[in-house]
């Protein structure tokens, strides 16, 4: 019998804990199979953060490190260092790694570091509760900004991708969504590039993931795949931010 | 074997190109950049790495990185600039990871200034970041001592699988001495068990700082504990000095401790006799041969250049037997065996009437 469909190899058999309706398992599984299709699983190494995401290291089967919040690409760029051969990523949410972790990444990027960083952006911090996060839009209403995002007082959401565009170091940096098969299916692509950009030792490498939060949004899962696609992807634009053409990648 | 003449930071730097040291990882501040430069020029000729981190966190945790991939690592800095790795180091010594840290320290708090000092005794030996976790701690006193206790520090790193501090002073980073290099060979550590390489043909492996579960986290606490306790019954390494009969106890470490020789020898010349504790190891601290000192001497008198903080380990190692004078000099300042002596003859002239301390 022709199996056409399975669960990716690296794929653990662990049920996700996450919240129903939240993208994590997604990233997760997408990971897994580029993981997969690359045959790379047996010298990667991932670099976790402190957010919700933390357990990823419980759902994929390689070798993870996690550490403090923030620090990921850090850390990342240790291990990358230490053994060039490997593939090494990190894993980050939005207050990880565009709060706490702004300097890590900012400067990982610069020294065009031969990592990978997924960037789950929701614009909220989700494990603390549904705090404004750094890519927090105007308007929005989290528990720490009640009236909703006021840009007078709060400032302007930060956009990483566009920021990390005008550094040397970035080779490929780009956003995408996975709320439609057609997306995954284009999002997938773009997992990969981020691997093979490393591999192929063309510099750094970032994939932002706008993913929704229905419980710190208070929505349901629908309403909340509905945000993602009218709201959040107005204030960040999905798209290859800096893709290989741009970076004489030969692809 | 050939003596050279070298500054304290360029001695420690090539001590640890000569353990082995893989990678190296800092941010400049004065004064001890000069491990930075020194390793900039020689790492890539071994083979290794040198990389200047964006900051002294992005440094701590780029350390954390290279040590779960098992290479000896270092990192160095001064007084502010360890403030910032305290973090990493918590989570160093939860991950239980080997490295080492070279605190060349300056005067404090705030930016202080860039003169000797001692104010970060308390940071270093009682755990400077948050949880309940131990470092390694070496006092060198001497730019041979810097260079001798390095080999012996990425050597325990390894064997405890924890962060080892030599904890210096800008005196010792900055001053040439003839120095010998005498690689002491210590036995290799396996950490084939552990160390993280992308899993091959094994099973994976994960290298954790936490355990939401408090079962769980008080099992790795207890865990580290037996560790912590091991270092103290094997670990404790410390100088005494001067008369077996002594009327006072002197105890101090690092610069202090060397200053506190000429103080020894000084009184000798005057007819009194003095005997000194010089702890190496700051943590493990040397409680047992202080307690037997300070009984046999009846007092004790503990210089730092700070306004106070050895001092306390001291009294909780004597237990309260014999009494405790402290004299400290603060800010950068370097006390002079002239005022020691002034002290020391206060001390044993007034007696149970002479001051606490100098303050």
């Amino acid at each position: 019998m022709k199996t056409i469909f399975e669960r990716p190899k690296t794929l653990l058999e662990k049920p996700f804990t996450y919240c129903p309706g939240c993208h994590h398992g997604l990233a997760h599984r997408l990971l897994a199979e580029v993981i997969d299709e690359l045959g790379i699983a047996d010298h990667t190494i991932g670099v976790g953060p402190v957010g919700c995401s933390v357990y990823i290291y419980v759902f994929l089967d390689i070798d993870f490190v996690m550490g403090a919040h923030g620090r990921a690409p850090a850390t990342a760029t240790g291990l990358k260092r230490a053994l060039p051969e490997q593939v090494v990523f990190s894993y980050q949410g939005d207050g990880d790694i565009a709060a706490i972790g702004t300097s890590e990444i900012i400067h990982s990027a610069a020294r065009g570091e031969l990592i990978s960083a997924f960037f789950i952006n929701n614009a909220i911090f989700g494990m603390t509760g549904g705090q404004m996060a750094p890519t927090t839009i105007s308007g929005q209403v989290t528990t720490t900004s009640p009236r909703g995002r006021s840009t007078v007082d709060q400032g302007y959401p930060l956009k990483l991708c566009e920021l990390l565009r005008g550094l040397e170091g970035s080779a490929y940096l780009a956003r995408v969504l996975l709320t439609r098969p057609k997306y995954i299916r284009e999002a997938k692509e773009v997992f990969r590039k981020a691997f093979l950009t490393q591999i192929e030792k063309k510099g750094f490498s970032l994939v932002e993931v706008l993913s929704p939060c229905p419980t710190n949004w208070k929505m349901t899962p629908a309403e909340a795949v509905a945000w993602v696609e009218n709201t959040l992807a107005h204030s960040f634009p999905p798209g290859e931010i800096k893709g290989w053409e741009e970076t004489g990648h030969a692809g | 074997m050939q003596k050279i003449l070298m500054k304290g930071n360029d001695a420690v730097a090539e001590a640890a190109v000569q353990a082995g040291c893989n990678l190296y990882f800092g941010y400049p501040i004065t004064p001890q950049t000069e491990i930075s430069e020194y390793l900039s020029r020689r790492l890539p000729d071994t083979g290794g790495v040198f990389l200047q981190a964006e900051s002294e966190i992005g440094a701590i945790y780029m350390v954390y990185g290279a040590a779960a991939a098992g290479k000896r690592v270092m990192t160095s800095s001064s007084g502010p600039g360890f403030s910032l790795k305290q973090e990493g180091i918590s989570y160093l010594c939860s991950a239980e990871l080997p490295c080492v840290l070279v605190n060349i320290s300056r005067g404090g708090p705030g930016l202080g200034n860039i003169q000797p000092s001692q104010a970060d005794y308390f940071q270093a030996v009682k755990g400077g970041g948050h949880g309940d976790y131990r470092v390694l701690v070496l006092a060198p006193c001497s730019v041979q001592e810097l260079v001798d206790l390095t080999y012996l520090a990425f050597y325990l790193a390894d064997k405890y699988r924890n962060p080892v501090e030599i904890l210096g002073d800008g005196m010792l980073g900055q001053m040439m001495e003839p120095v010998v290099f005498r690689n002491p060979d210590y036995p290799d550590i396996s950490k084939e068990e552990w160390v993280i390489t992308g899993k091959k043909t094994r099973e994976r492996r994960i290298i954790l700082c936490f355990a939401l579960d408090p079962k769980e986290l008080e099992k790795l606490n207890l865990h580290l504990a037996e560790k912590y306790a091991e270092m103290e019954r094997s670990e404790v390494l410390y100088e005494v000095y001067g008369s077996e009969q002594p009327e006072l106890l002197l105890v101090g470490y690092g610069t202090v401790g060397r200053i506190l020789k000429s103080v020894v020898r000084e009184a000798e010349k005057q007819g009194i006799r003095l005997a000194l504790v010089r702890p190496v190891t700051l943590y493990p601290f040397p409680k047992e041969i202080l307690r037997g000192q300070a009984r046999k001497a009846g007092k004790a008198l503990v210089v730092e250049m700070n306004l106070g903080q050895m001092v306390e380990d001291v009294k909780l190692s004597v237990e309260g037997d014999v009494p405790v004078y402290f004299h400290g000099r603060s800010g950068g300042m370097i006390p002079t065996v002239e005022e020691i002596m002034h002290r020391v003859e206060e001390i044993l002239l007034k007696g149970g009437e002479a001051r606490e301390n100098n303050l």
